[in-house]
């Protein structure tokens, strides 16, 4: 699948209201994907997902959202970072939004 | 305290012509009387007051975009850090640090940055602080601010010169300054004005109108600098027509024209172009109401930058390198498009031989300032050179035999046998612009001056002498010997305070609301923060 | 006590109509907030339990931390100084001072943010204006791949969709919104037009635009590739053409996405080529606070707004050799000083891996990912909370920010301030 990470308001806030606290890790820990791509994986909303690049892999909870098929968003935070690569193509910004990812059902 | 001793003294203010004389400075002001303490031998030396950069761009947000985008400019020069000093980078756009050393290393001690608007005046002040040794200015974007147009066009005198007090104080800024009058608020729609008649679009006001009115504010409010005015049809052919217009504008009262070479051109487009030197500054030589500078061309790269957002477009399309441009709300634009100055470029080569015609043409010296609109026209750096073509005619026709011929036939340079003194250099780079300025401690080594003093070894070679003072000394204080930065100090600010009516507050607070994106309570520059080191100058108002 | 015309120092919006009640050192309400301006003005004002230093995760005094701060950044042989983005234009300053004396690289937020954007500015130069510009005058409004909505929240309110100016006394009505993004995101809603984009087909549309701007033809199929069809890129193309005033403002998504600088160099000379036909600008939508001061103040200083080295005594520029995600990816830094930003939560992962490795220094104004991994963690007031300094909005206004609470913690001015007058003594420079 292709993997947007970005902002989100809860993201957004939690900046400010404290990254301990369980709605800035809720929020930097869910997985938005279209319904058809949940059903194909088999997954439920809530359920966690196991995402992998050729960098690294992080489990997430997963949601529906209104989206492409083929495309997730995940809020930026450590679960995002950690599938980003340090490759910037001589321009000092890594590949952020856009990127393939493997997604399937964790256990 | 210190005594310069012997030294061969250019003092136009006091009309000391090359005399030996000794110069006392006592808490960083020149004395009468005889002092103790550190003496310079200045035997065979030339000595002056600091030089005056009267019009630069070097701070500000137009400024800092011109930097950011010319990271090619920046490795043409570095500065490494040294135990006094600042690092820095730069040719055209220097980095702020850099500014301020290389215009101490040329003897210069006061620098005016040449346009700066109100929204952005912080900015202006943070990189003017950033600028060490030398004192500073800045000039106010006010030709297209939106109240001014309004109340002109309301026929709202009182208004107007009110408003235009409290704006030059909640600035922090020291003059008026139009550029393209009406035709940069038109450039807000992506059009211009033509003629001195042709009405803006948010008011219909023309330039006339905005010209003449702001030049009875200034004389009404008594600041110290006349209106600093960028002509209309900046860069244009045959725009000494509308140069001489404004000129005439005014009638007596006091204005200042800025960069004239690049609103001294005659013919009717690019395959005509010539020289229109001679007819401004025959009206300037009749006129004593009248001062300009010259905005001399440096063959080389520039950087252009101005307020004059429809020429920076034009200048764009007509050179296509790259182009940026920045609108500001309600105050003006800005653009800026990186230039370089071809000796064989019959253009370049004409308004190369209209900087220096003017010097040469305008007979009072008094009134004829050295510049290069720095970036525009070129750097600052180039002063010495310019200062060799206007004391050495011989130079000058070294110089034209390897530019392009037109010159010889579309300018009156080869004809002009004038060669500069010492004494009239140091009028036109010291005396004249603090004069105009109204800066009545500057420029000049009478008792009471500040003790900002340039020592040149004097030499054959006025390029050589100019290029690397022996000594520079700032409020007392010897800053430069020989090419090196012996302290980093930092300058004052002077800011003009000519006092308004409160009554203007409330005639603009709704209208603010309207047509700005900040409160008005954050608007006005926090004068206590932004202007550490401030100098009110006074204001001679009725 | 009210204070009123607060300035907020959360997003590139520097939005400067706060009024905050205050009792007691504490902020009891603010009205005229967003979401996360909101968030940002209540939730700093309770973390006051925290140490004010903490080296290797035990509490410390100021004193100490600054002095093993110090001696981590004088031992170092490739400092790395990174992030700036929320705190003052005054301790930025400072920061760079920091950096030249030590002979360190320093990066801010801006490299992951809008660098590209930079390099496209680089290229082929920026049309742009201030927001008052879009407010008076524009009539059609673009969004390229920004969401606002949850980014920068008021934007529409305040500056582009909603407001009456003086060009467009009907506000909302006077204007066509535009939105172009890979994702349906809540700014839709906000939009006349919404056009999907299939992700990294950006650099292709803009092109595209260009050419139908200038009346040359464009293959059908080619453009369909890009999730948008021909007929709705001509529609846009005309649009743009036609309006008084056109706005494109350039999110994020542009930046991070294949093509990066160069889909903002295709938004720049878009707008460049539409000057010929109407009057068109574009803005990029600055993230965090002051990120837009940290780059006007390295370019000033150094004169370049990122990715600077200060190794050889000068100011050397190099993106993607001196840009922190590279220093770090690579390996290279071998200690760093991270102030008012949190690259461990945010930087790839190769970057935080030796971030890990590395002596780290972090300042913050609360816990964060890398002050829990920093070897000393110093605890700072918040910038426009707690202390007043210069803040530039997204569009390089600066305004000053108020102080509305007192804080028992120093200011990142002050704390840097004393890492480089003890950096100065120990290198004795």
């Amino acid at each position: 699948m292709i993997l947007i990470t970005g902002r989100s308001t809860k993201q957004g806030t939690g900046i400010s209201t404290g990254k301990a606290h369980p709605d800035y890790q809720e929020a930097t820990h869910t997985l938005e994907m279209n319904p058809a791509d949940m059903a194909r994986l088999g997954v439920q909303p809530n359920d966690p997902v196991r995402l992998r690049t050729s960098v690294g892999e992080t489990t997430v909870r997963c949601r529906e959202a209104d989206l492409p098929e083929g495309m997730a968003f995940l809020a930026y935070g450590p679960a995002a970072s950690a599938l980003i690569g340090g490759e910037t193509w001589a321009s000092g910004m890594p590949d952020t939004k856009g990127f393939e990812v493997e997604v399937e059902k964790a256990a | 305290m210190l005594t310069i001793r012997n030294g061969e003294v250019y003092d136009p203010r006091n009309g000391i012509n090359g005399e030996k004389r000794d110069i006392y400075v006592r808490d960083g002001k020149i004395v009468a009387e005889p002092v103790e303490g550190q003496v310079i031998d200045a035997t065979g030396m030339v000595v002056m007051p600091g030089g005056i950069e009267f019009h630069a761009h070097v701070a500000g947000s137009k400024v800092n975009l011109g930097r950011k985008m010319r990271p090619e400019d920046h490795r043409e020069l570095v500065f490494p850090r040294t135990e006094v000093t600042r690092s820095g980078v730069g040719h055209t756009v220097p980095s702020t640090f850099a500014t301020g050393y290389a215009l101490a290393r040329l003897g210069y001690t006061t620098l005016m940055e040449a346009a700066g608007p109100p929204l952005g005046a912080r900015h202006v002040h943070e990189e003017l602080n950033d600028i060490p040794i030398v004192d500073k200015a800045f000039f106010l974007l006010m030709g297209n601010n939106y109240f001014v147009l309004k109340f002109i066009a309301e026929r709202d005198f009182e208004r107007l010169k009110h408003f235009v007090a409290w704006l030059l104080e909640a600035s922090g800024a020291y003059a008026i300054k139009i550029v393209n009058p009406g035709g940069v608020d038109t450039w807000k729609w992506g059009r211009n004005v033509e003629s001195l008649d042709q009405p803006a679009a948010t008011f219909p006001v023309t330039p006339r109108e905005i010209i003449t009115h702001l030049a009875r504010v200034q004389q009404e409010l008594g600041l110290p600098h006349p209106i600093h005015v960028h002509c209309n049809n900046l860069g244009a052919p045959g725009n000494a027509q509308i140069t001489l217009e404004t000129m005439r504008a005014v009638g007596d009262l006091p204005i200042h024209i800025t960069h004239v070479q690049f609103n001294g051109y005659g013919g009717t487009d690019w395959t005509d172009f010539r020289s229109g030197a001679e007819e401004l500054a025959v009206y300037v030589n009749e006129h004593p109401n009248i001062t300009i500078d010259i905005g001399q061309v440096v063959f080389g790269p520039v950087t252009t930058m101005t307020a004059d957002g429809p020429w920076q477009y034009r200048l764009h399309k007509l050179c296509g390198h790259k182009w940026a441009n920045g609108d500001v709300e309600n105050e003006t634009s800005g653009g800026i498009v990186p230039y370089k100055f071809v000796r064989k470029n019959s253009v370049n080569a004409i308004q190369w031989a209209i900087g220096l015609e003017l010097a040469l043409m305008v007979n009072d010296p008094w009134r004829v300032f050295l510049t290069t609109d720095h970036p525009n026209g070129g750097p600052f750096h180039a002063y010495p050179d310019i200062i060799k073509l206007l004391m050495d005619r011989n130079y000058r026709a070294e110089v034209m035999e390897t530019v392009h011929k037109r010159v010889l036939t579309h300018s009156q340079l080869k004809d002009l046998d004038r060669e500069y003194t010492l004494y009239e250099i140091a009028i036109i780079t010291r005396a004249g612009p603090a004069r105009s300025l109204g800066l009545e401690h500057k420029g000049h080594l009478g008792p009471g001056a500040d003790a900002d003093i340039t020592i040149y070894p004097k030499l054959d070679d006025p390029r050589e002498m100019f290029r690397r003072p022996r000594y520079v000394i700032k409020d007392g204080e010897v800053v430069v010997e020989d090419g090196r930065i012996l302290q980093d100090r930092p300058g004052r600010t002077f800011y003009v305070a000519p006092g308004y009516d409160p009554q203007i507050v409330p005639a603009i607070r709704e209208d603010f609301a309207r047509v700005y994106t900040v409160s008005f309570e954050n608007y006005p520059v926090q004068l206590e923060h932004y202007l550490p080191r401030r100098e009110t100058v006074a204001c001679a108002g009725r | 006590m009210q204070i009123d015309h607060v300035v907020c120092a959360f997003c590139g919006c520097v939005c400067d109509d706060l009024s905050v009640t205050v009792e007691e050192n504490r902020v009891l309400e603010v009205k005229n907030a967003c979401v996360l301006g909101r968030a940002w003005m209540m939730g700093h004002a309770v973390h006051r339990e925290e140490p004010v230093a903490q080296i290797d995760g035990r509490p410390a005094t100021l004193d100490e931390a600054i002095e093993t701060a110090a001696q981590i950044l004088t031992s170092a042989r490739y400092p790395l100084i990174y992030g700036l983005s929320s705190t003052t234009c005054e301790a930025q300053r400072q920061a760079v001072a920091l950096a030249e004396v030590l002979g360190a690289c320093i990066d801010c937020c801006t490299s992951v943010c809008h660098g590209p954007t930079g390099l496209a500015v680089q290229g082929v130069g920026e049309p742009t204006c201030t927001l008052g510009e879009v407010k008076n005058r524009a009539d059609l409004v673009i969004y390229w791949g920004s969401n606002p909505a949850e980014s920068h929240p008021r934007h529409f309110a305040r500056y582009a969709v909603m407001p009456r100016g003086h060009f467009r006394p009907g506000g909302r009505k006077d204007r066509t919104v535009v939105l172009v993004d890979v994702r349906r995101t809540p700014s839709a809603r906000a939009a006349d037009i919404f056009l999907q984009i299939r992700p990294g087909k950006d650099f292709e549309c803009l092109w595209a635009l260009r050419a139908l701007v200038a009346g040359q033809p464009v293959d059908e199929a080619a453009v369909a590739e890009t999730g948008i069809t021909l007929a709705q890129l001509q529609e846009l193309a005309e649009r743009m053409k036609s309006c008084q005033f056109g706005i494109l403002f350039a999110g994020l998504g542009l930046t991070q996405s294949r093509g990066k600088e160069m889909n903002l160099a295709a938004v720049f000379l878009l707008v460049r080529d539409l000057n010929a036909y109407t009057k068109f600008a574009a803005i990029p939508m600055r993230g965090h606070g002051n990120v837009t001061g940290i780059d006007n103040v390295m370019a000033w200083q150094t004169g370049y707004p990122f990715g600077v080295n200060f190794a050889r005594g000068y100011p050397r520029y190099s993106p993607g050799e001196y840009t922190a995600v590279d220093v770090l990816s690579r390996g290279e830094a071998d200690a760093a000083l991270v102030v008012a930003a949190d690259p461990a939560a945010n930087l790839p992962r190769p970057a935080i891996e030796h971030l890990r490795r590395i002596p780290t220094i972090a300042l913050d104004v609360q816990p964060s990912e890398t002050t829990k991994i920093a070897r000393v963690a110093i605890t700072t007031a918040p910038a426009g909370i707690a202390v007043e300094g210069t803040i530039y909005r997204m569009d390089n206004v600066p305004l000053r920010l108020r102080k509305v609470l007192d804080s028992p913690f120093p200011s990142d001015e002050e704390v840097l301030r004393r890492i480089f007058q003890r950096v100065k003594e120990i290198k004795k420079c």
